[in-house]
């Protein structure tokens, strides 16, 4: 087709218009299960890290933000009749390996730590990346310890806990969030 | 037919997009940690390839020469955006997992560049079929090398363990693996050509 | 200031973007063949990539953002690179053809450079303000010069070497890419500040 400038402009214009308008189509149709999928990943990770705790309320419902140190994290509260049966805490701490890593937290109303799910990282595969099993094995597992009482940093820096194996910037990371949460958790317990 | 099963198995094996053109280097290495990995990038890029190679010999006719890579860049972008606006719906993690490779197919080299040398000058038909071969090349290739590093550096393929994990070099899941990982591929997919 | 040389030698050493991002691999295997066309593909993708990445920051924080267009985010990128590099091409040609005669061939190859894209988009991702964005964008790109110009002068030096004929070409440059990249894995893990 010859190229005049009329007809340039018109072509460029109708597929621009058609694509965008398509596009927008789309996104009025994904926006809602875009929406659901966020808030079941949410739901889930809320069950996982309060493993064995009944509670009967919508802990997403009752979301709360809560500041320690400049740093705004939010706390999820699982109540069962209206009582606090638990908690789960997103947390997150820039200084991963490869930046931003947020994980959801679980603690029982004593402050012991129940579970936790990593939501979002991008940690080097094979060694940053274990932290979704690293922290559960049995052999440095992290659930069960008090966070009121326990000293949560890895051995090399005089803490509790046993660093991933030549990931001990992401193990530092995922602590970090970790007393973050911690915080939290008891700060959300005792305002109740 | 027998000129359609030849485009169909032209991007396969004579015009593998990895392998032979070497173009789209970025996600064949950025996204083949491990073999699902590699295999879902693939076949993310196929859908794109196949949607953007009908449409485009589609309006071949309407689309004055000298605006035709814009034009052809718009209706790219579009079913990528689309593609993403899915994924993040129906395949939350493998999203996550992806990141920012699935906006990037927009300047994959392969799209646009099988856009601008098949579907700009054949039928609908027949760009469909180079879409679906090309995609194939691209799927396949993504898949093997994502095999071979997940089996290097974690003894597994496909997840399932064929040695313990301890054995592996984890050097081959990380970025120098990605780098000589496909450079071996390469020798010897060119090495099998020159022997036929 | 640290927050500053903290995001510049990260993404120069700690996260390049060639050796531990894989962005921009198609110009750092296609155009490494000689050290003089690596610097000038650098300093051209170093041009377009500040400007760009200023142009839709602006847009994302000014335009997609507040109407709510977040999804129309790949579409209008692209749009606004490949614009960017038409409309630096026809105004180079007329107020600077020394640059031009040193950056021109390399320009149309620009629009599908995954760097220029991925940088818009990773500045985006991670909330970065404007002045992050530029300092990221400008250290990315010198991040990237380095990488494509070191691997230019071992590819000159890698012409001379008799390798076997399968590895001849990309095979082998591949391989010494990985090598590279080994070498920059010695970075990984410094933190500033």
């Amino acid at each position: 087709m010859k190229s005049t400038l009329v007809n340039m402009v018109l072509s460029l214009g109708v597929i621009t218009v058609v694509a965008a308008s398509a596009l927008a189509g789309v996104y009025t149709l994904t926006k809602e299960p875009i929406a659901q999928a966020k808030a079941q990943k949410q739901q889930d990770a809320i069950g996982e890290v309060l493993p064995g705790i009944e509670f009967n309320n919508n802990p997403a419902a009752e979301a709360t933000e809560v500041e320690i140190n400049g740093e705004t994290v939010t706390v999820f509260p699982a109540r069962k009749d209206g009582e606090l049966v638990g908690t789960a805490v997103e947390s997150h701490d820039n200084n991963g390996f490869s930046g931003l890593i947020t994980v959801m937290y679980g603690f029982d109303p004593a402050g012991v730590i129940t579970g936790y799910a990593v939501m979002q990282h991008a940690e080097t595969p094979g060694l940053g990346s274990k932290m979704g099993e690293w922290f559960c094995d049995p052999a440095h597992s992290i659930i069960g310890l008090d966070s009121n009482t326990s000293n949560l940093t890895v051995s090399k820096d005089g803490g509790d806990i046993d660093a991933i194996t030549a990931a001990t910037i992401s193990s530092r990371a995922f602590l970090r969030s970790l007393t973050l949460a911690g915080q939290a958790s008891q700060q959300f317990a005792t305002q109740q | 037919m027998n000129d359609k099963l030849k485009i169909l198995f032209n991007g396969i094996i004579a015009e593998n997009p990895t392998f032979v053109l070497m173009l789209g280097m970025c996600p064949t290495l950025g996204t083949t940690g491990s073999a699902i990995n590699g295999m879902s990038m693939g076949l993310a890029t196929m859908a794109v390839l196949i949607c953007s190679n009908v449409v485009i010999s589609l309006i071949k006719n309407f689309v004055p020469a000298k605006v035709r890579i814009p034009a052809y860049i718009v209706v790219i972008a579009a079913f990528v955006s689309v593609l993403q606006l899915v994924m993040e719906a129906y395949v939350p993690s493998l999203y996550a997992t992806l990141g920012i490779f699935i906006p990037l197919i927009v300047v994959n080299c392969i799209v646009l560049g099988r856009a601008e040398a098949f579907a700009s000058r054949h039928g609908v038909f027949d760009s469909c079929l180079d879409g679906i071969g090309i995609g194939l090349g691209f799927t396949i290739a993504l898949t093997l090398l994502g095999a071979v590093r997940e089996f290097l550096g974690t003894g597994k393929i496909f997840d399932a363990t064929i040695y313990p994990e301890q054995f592996g070099s984890l050097v081959f899941v990380l970025a120098p693996g990605a780098f000589i990982a496909l450079g071996l591929l390469i020798a010897l997919f060119t090495k099998m050509r020159e022997a036929k | 200031m640290l927050e500053y040389i903290s995001i510049i030698i990260t993404a120069i050493f700690v996260n390049n973007i060639v050796f531990a991002q894989f962005l921009g691999i198609c110009p750092f295997i296609g155009v490494s063949r000689k050290l003089s066309s690596a610097v000038g593909m650098g300093a051209a993708v170093t041009f377009v990539m500040v400007l760009a990445t200023a142009i839709t920051w602006l847009l994302q924080d000014l335009v997609l953002t507040p109407f709510g267009l977040g999804f129309m985010q790949t579409i209008v990128f692209i749009l606004v690179i490949a614009a960017l590099v038409q409309m630096l091409e026809i105004i180079l040609k007329k107020i600077a053809p020394v640059l031009y005669s040193a950056l021109g061939v390399f320009l149309p190859l620009i629009t599908t450079n995954c760097a220029v894209l991925g940088v818009a988009i990773t500045v985006v991702q991670k909330n970065m303000d404007l002045g992050q964005s530029l300092v990221y964008a400008v250290a990315t790109a010198i991040g990237f010069t380095m990488a494509i110009s070191i691997f230019a002068g071992i590819r000159e030096q890698l012409a001379l070497a008799n390798v076997p004929k399968a590895m001849r070409g990309v095979p082998i440059a591949l391989i010494c890419a990985g090598l590279l990249a080994m070498a920059f894995m010695g970075f990984s893990g410094i933190k500033i500040g």
